[in-house]
């Protein structure tokens, strides 16, 4: 019973996915989880939908990844809370207003609908929004999801599959087509993928960050907000590297309450909530929305994003040729999660690729440390 | 023996008689209706009594998510059922 075709070490959504993928193309796949399936940055995080412009590379993949989300939208079940929400890009003056534009045409390029608000359209589109904005970028394609079920789901329909979920251990080592967990026993499997998100514990010299957020959810509030909101100075912020920062990042959820986001702290690794930020970034929040200063929080909660120096995940093979990884999806792990699946299970099945996918292979980190110099 | 003071809160639209110095989900329960409804649709009421276990929750004057086990009745105050 050992034996596997694809052994996952990590039960995240994205090794749910991968799961999901791997069983459902016929191999024997296992999986390894040390704690609770979905239960890692899976559960912390704010399931938002969204296809990202940051880089090429990574609007191929959250392009890629959200056309997946759609395929299955009919056939997940309702507890993964699937709403076909929108983003709406807030823009706050004229020179985000700038930015609304650009950002369309990128888009555009890629074949991602978006529509341009103007001052009174985003009015109307959001009337809990402060008055004045400039305007915003509607991308009504995006959705929300609520990630700890959608992972709970991939594995379900792993295991229907077949697949083999071996809980309580850690995997602690890998040699070639060798898994060694905690209580010293091993599994062997012919390929190997790496989807233990923060743990470094296999490959402790791997390039990857801890990126701190928080977040905070309200009471139910109904029809307050009908899409979901993010600060076009988001972009600004979410790409300082060193500094802490928070942005305007708001969520509508099935239920009425409302996801607040969002901070980014670097070199933080303490999973208590940080009073000083979280007030920065309720304040922030309430400088869009000033509503919500009347709104009761009944929750706050911390989580960690895993980011890559160039803020690529790691999809594929590694130097070691039974051991794969899939890691390093800072904000993006919950959109990208089947977009990451299927391009593993395209190369263990020899399947072309619908997307290239050189920008995300591991390979590439010896080289950023030859840059790096 | 001289009645005691009472006064009006509407409750779901219907004004209703209680006396003063009630707290307002004795007469949300007074008046057989639920101080708010669950994701589900299921009914809830006071519970704890002491404010600590958010069940009585109500919209008050217009503010959703009242502790209403916390509140005293005002003339002519509003209450909803919190949906
Ligand atoms: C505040 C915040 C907001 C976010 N918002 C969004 C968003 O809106 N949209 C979006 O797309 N993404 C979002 N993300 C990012 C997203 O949550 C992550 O990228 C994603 O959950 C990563 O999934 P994962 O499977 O890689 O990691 P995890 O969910 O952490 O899973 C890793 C699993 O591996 C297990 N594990 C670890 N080590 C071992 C070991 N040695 N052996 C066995 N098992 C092990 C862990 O127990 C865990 O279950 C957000 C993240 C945060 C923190
Ligand atoms: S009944 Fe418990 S808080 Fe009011």
């Amino acid at each position: 019973m050992n034996s596997f075709d694809v052994l996952i070490l990590g039960a995240g959504i994205i090794g749910c996915a991968c799961a999901r993928e791997c069983a459902q193309a016929g191999l024997k796949v296992g999986i390894v989880e040390v704690n609770i399936p979905g239960g890692g940055a899976t559960a912390a995080g704010m399931g938002h939908l969204v296809v990202m412009d940051d880089s090429p590379a990574q609007l191929a993949l959250t392009r890629y990844s959200r056309s997946l989300w759609q395929e299955l939208m009919t056939q997940l079940p309702p507890t993964v809370e699937y709403e076909n929400r929108g983003t709406i890009w807030v823009a706050a003056d004229e020179e985000e207003m700038a930015e609304v534009h650009a950002k369309q045409n990128i888009y555009a390029s890629a074949g991602v609908d978006s529509i341009v608000l103007d001052s009174a359209a985003i009015a109307s589109e959001e009337p809990e929004l402060r008055a004045g904005l400039a305007g915003g970028l509607l991308v009504p394609d995006d959705a929300v999801i609520y990630p700890p079920t959608a992972a709970a789901y991939f594995l379900a329909e792993a295991m229907q599959h077949g697949a083999l979920l071996l809980r309580g251990h850690a995997a602690v080592k890998t040699g070639t087509g060798v898994v060694t967990l905690d209580d010293g026993s091993t599994l062997t499997s012919g390929r190997i993928i790496l989807a233990t998100g923060a743990d470094k514990t296999i490959l402790p010299w791997l390039p990857l960050q801890k990126r701190k957020g928080h977040l905070a959810i309200t009471d139910r509030y109904p029809n307050f907000l009908r899409h979901q909101l993010v600060e076009l100075g988001y972009l600004k912020s979410a790409h300082k590297i060193t500094e802490d920062s928070v942005a305007f990042n708001i969520q509508p959820r099935t239920t009425g309450q409302l996801l607040i986001g969002s901070s980014r702290q670097y070199g933080n690794e303490y999973a208590a909530a940080d009073n000083a930020i979280l007030r920065e970034m309720l304040n922030r929040a309430c400088n869009y929305m000033p509503a919500l200063a009347h709104l009761s929080a009944i929750r706050v909660w911390t989580g960690f994003r895993v980011a890559t120096p160039d803020k690529l995940p790691y999809i594929g093979p590694t130097e070691d040729p039974t051991l794969f990884l899939a890691m390093g999806f800072e904000g993006l792990g919950i959109t990208n999660a089947p977009g990451a699946a299927r391009l593993l299970a395209d190369e263990f099945l020899n399947r072309q690729s619908e997307i290239d996918p050189t920008p995300y292979l591991p390979s590439r980190v010896a080289r950023m440390e030859v840059a790096h110099g | 023996m001289a009645k005691p003071p009472t006064l009006i809160v509407h409750i779901n639209g219907r004004a209703t008689t209680v006396d003063a110095g009630s707290v307002v989900s004795a007469a949300i329960l007074a008046a057989g209706v639920p101080c708010r409804l669950s994701i589900s649709g299921a009914p809830r009421s006071a519970l704890c009594g002491m404010g600590i276990c958010f069940e009585c929750r109500a919209v008050v004057d217009g503010i959703p998510h009242c502790r209403t086990c916390q509140l005293v009745c005002r003339d002519g105050m509003t209450v909803g059922t919190q949906r």
